[in-house]
């Protein structure tokens, strides 16, 4: 298991008109293996640019990360992502979809097949390996999502918004799902949202960013993923602890809100 | 969901009993009649006959053969053929030739569009080649392709090469630009080299646009046709038209429009039960 660590990110896009963003600022942290951290923040924060420089996808303009002391310089395989939609491939089946990490890796067929179902039903889509996965419902193919991520064994699993284009409910099964998922495989999770009662049932450290410069604003330790599948997911968010953070946190995120809007409204 | 229900089969609304009160714009409910196809074709004999009933027809028979005649050379062509050719002969003549122009097309110009989709170096080099030869009529090619290929059929099925080639590198390119970033960075993440994203992401996410190409290509080689075998060939569909026009044998030349008409209409509906079965996911990302 190995241990993500950030030291002083920096990030800046250049405008095409001239200028430039501060996308990123020194941004730094050390996430110890097998822990789920939530990123959220009001767009233009930063957080899916951060997710994207874990990837590899995204070089930083200054400072590194590091996964178990390996720098990160591109993609690879020890970081499965997981994308919010249209990241499935639609010429193959489901099952194909789950076993295109090992097909690449030219692992045997017979163990690949083998794997394919069991994940199949880990994430509760048996007997569905051979439909298309444009036949499935958004939730669906998600799971699809999942199963194909974990089909190589990452270290780290990253969400960018994978539950986002998804209706309320489905979204809070899903939210179960993956909170079984990481208790079972004990993978480390990184997970980008915008919703804040995801990010806090899901997330055992969660970080609330801000924009302009796009930074980390404030840090929490948190309980309710941990607890979260022992006890009723309703009941939990429904807890005076659990709405008294939410409030907290929507305060926060409304202040943020509040400053950008008048920082605007000033100009007009 | 409204991205996917645009491209559910044809009435299905209908059968479940739902019945949708707008339908104007709405594309979904747009999939043709074919009983008015029907009807419009035998309108178009009906115009035909028409204009050519009774014993002084509006247009005489020398400039435009009634249907009795063209019937009559039909069946003369299928029987003996013209100017020594089996009528089968010029067909399948013809129809080679359009094929051979289609596949170097498909063969040269795939490889060039994926280049051109994929390198910014190969881009700035082929950019100025397909945008300075991509709106030449392939007609005015022909004096130079007789000199350079000989009047056999090496013109000819170059001709058609050039048809159809840079339809498909802008296809290709087409298809290689439309692919979705998340989908290039989740096959990344999974492991796959550059080769193989080129082999399993890049090349089935083109397919339906290459598809379209060749359909397009298709309808463009049969259009040039007739000026590839405009000289220095005795067989093909269009050879015959051109000899017979010679003769005043209209109702040769009109025989010879329809079975190309034919034809083509056939091979595009070939083409579409091959995209059907070959790439059912077109629409569906």
């Amino acid at each position: 298991m190995k241990d993500l660590s950030v030291g002083e990110l920096g990030m800046v896009y250049e405008l095409p008109k001239g200028g430039s963003v501060e996308a990123l600022q020194n941004v730094s942290f050390d996430l110890r293996a097998g822990r789920l951290l939530t990123l959220l923040g009001p767009s233009g924060c930063g957080k899916t640019t951060l997710l994207n420089i874990i990837a590899g996808f995204l070089a930083p303009t200054s400072g590194s990360v590091t996964l178990g002391g390996d720098s990160i310089t591109g993609p690879g395989q020890e970081r499965g992502m997981v994308f919010q939609q249209g990241a499935l491939f639609e010429w193959q089946t489901v099952s194909q979809n789950v076993a295109f990490g090992p097909r690449m890796n030219r692992k045997k067929r017979s163990e690949t097949e083998t794997l394919v179902r069991d994940l199949l039903s880990t994430v509760g889509l048996q007997g569905f390996g051979d439909k298309a996965v444009y036949e499935l419902s958004g939730g669906m193919q998600q799971r699809v999502a999942l199963a194909r991520c974990l089909a190589n064994d990452p270290e780290v699993i990253l969400m960018d918004e994978p539950l986002g284009a998804l209706d309320a409910l489905t979204r809070e099964k899903m939210q179960g799902l993956i909170l079984k998922l990481w208790q079972e495989t004990g993978k480390t999770i990184i997970l980008v949202t915008h919703s804040v009662e995801e990010a806090l049932y899901l997330g055992d450290r969660l970080f609330v960013m801000a924009p302009r410069p796009g930074r980390i604003e404030r840090e929490y330790e948190l309980p309710f993923a941990k607890e979260g599948l022992d006890v009723d997911p309703r009941a939990m968010k429904a807890s005076p602890e659990f709405i008294a953070k939410r409030e907290e946190l929507l305060s926060l995120i409304w202040e943020m809100e509040e400053q950008i809007m008048g920082h605007e409204g000033a100009m007009s | 969901m409204t991205v996917l229900s645009r491209f559910r089969p044809a009435g299905r609304n209908r059968s479940a009993g739902a019945r949708k009160t707008v339908t104007f714009g709405d594309a979904s409910e747009v999939k043709g009649s074919p009983s008015w196809s029907v009807a419009s074709l035998i309108f178009l004999f009906f115009v035909w006959w028409w204009i050519k009933r009774g014993p002084d027809p509006m247009i005489n028979d020398r400039t435009f053969p009634s249907l009795r005649q063209s019937w009559d050379a039909f069946f003369e062509l299928v029987d003996i053929g013209y100017r020594r050719v089996g009528l089968w002969d010029h067909t399948w003549a013809s129809l080679w030739r359009v094929l051979k122009g289609l596949i170097y097309g498909v063969v040269v110009g795939v490889p060039v569009g994926f280049a051109m989709g994929l390198s910014n170096r190969l881009r700035g080099i082929f950019d100025p080649v397909v945008e300075l030869l991509r709106p030449v009529p392939p007609l005015a090619l022909l004096p130079l392709f007789i000199v350079w290929f000989g009047i056999g059929e090496g013109s000819k099925v170059n001709l058609l090469f050039f048809a159809a080639v840079w339809i498909m590198v802008i296809a290709a390119r087409a298809g290689v630009l439309g692919v979705h970033g998340s989908k290039v960075h989740a096959a990344y993440s999974l492991g796959a080299s550059r080769w193989q994203i080129l082999r399993y992401v890049i090349l089935p996410n083109a397919l339906p646009d290459i598809f379209t190409g060749m359909r397009v290509a298709l309808g463009v080689c049969w259009g040039t046709l007739v000026a590839a075998e405009l000289t220095g060939t005795t067989t093909g569909l269009g050879a015959m038209i051109f000899a017979a026009s010679k003769f005043f044998r209209m109702d040769i030349v009109v025989v010879s429009i329809i079975i190309i008409g034919v034809i083509g209409v056939a091979m595009d509906l070939v083409m579409r039960f091959l995209e059907r079965r070959l790439i059912p996911w077109r629409g569906k990302g």
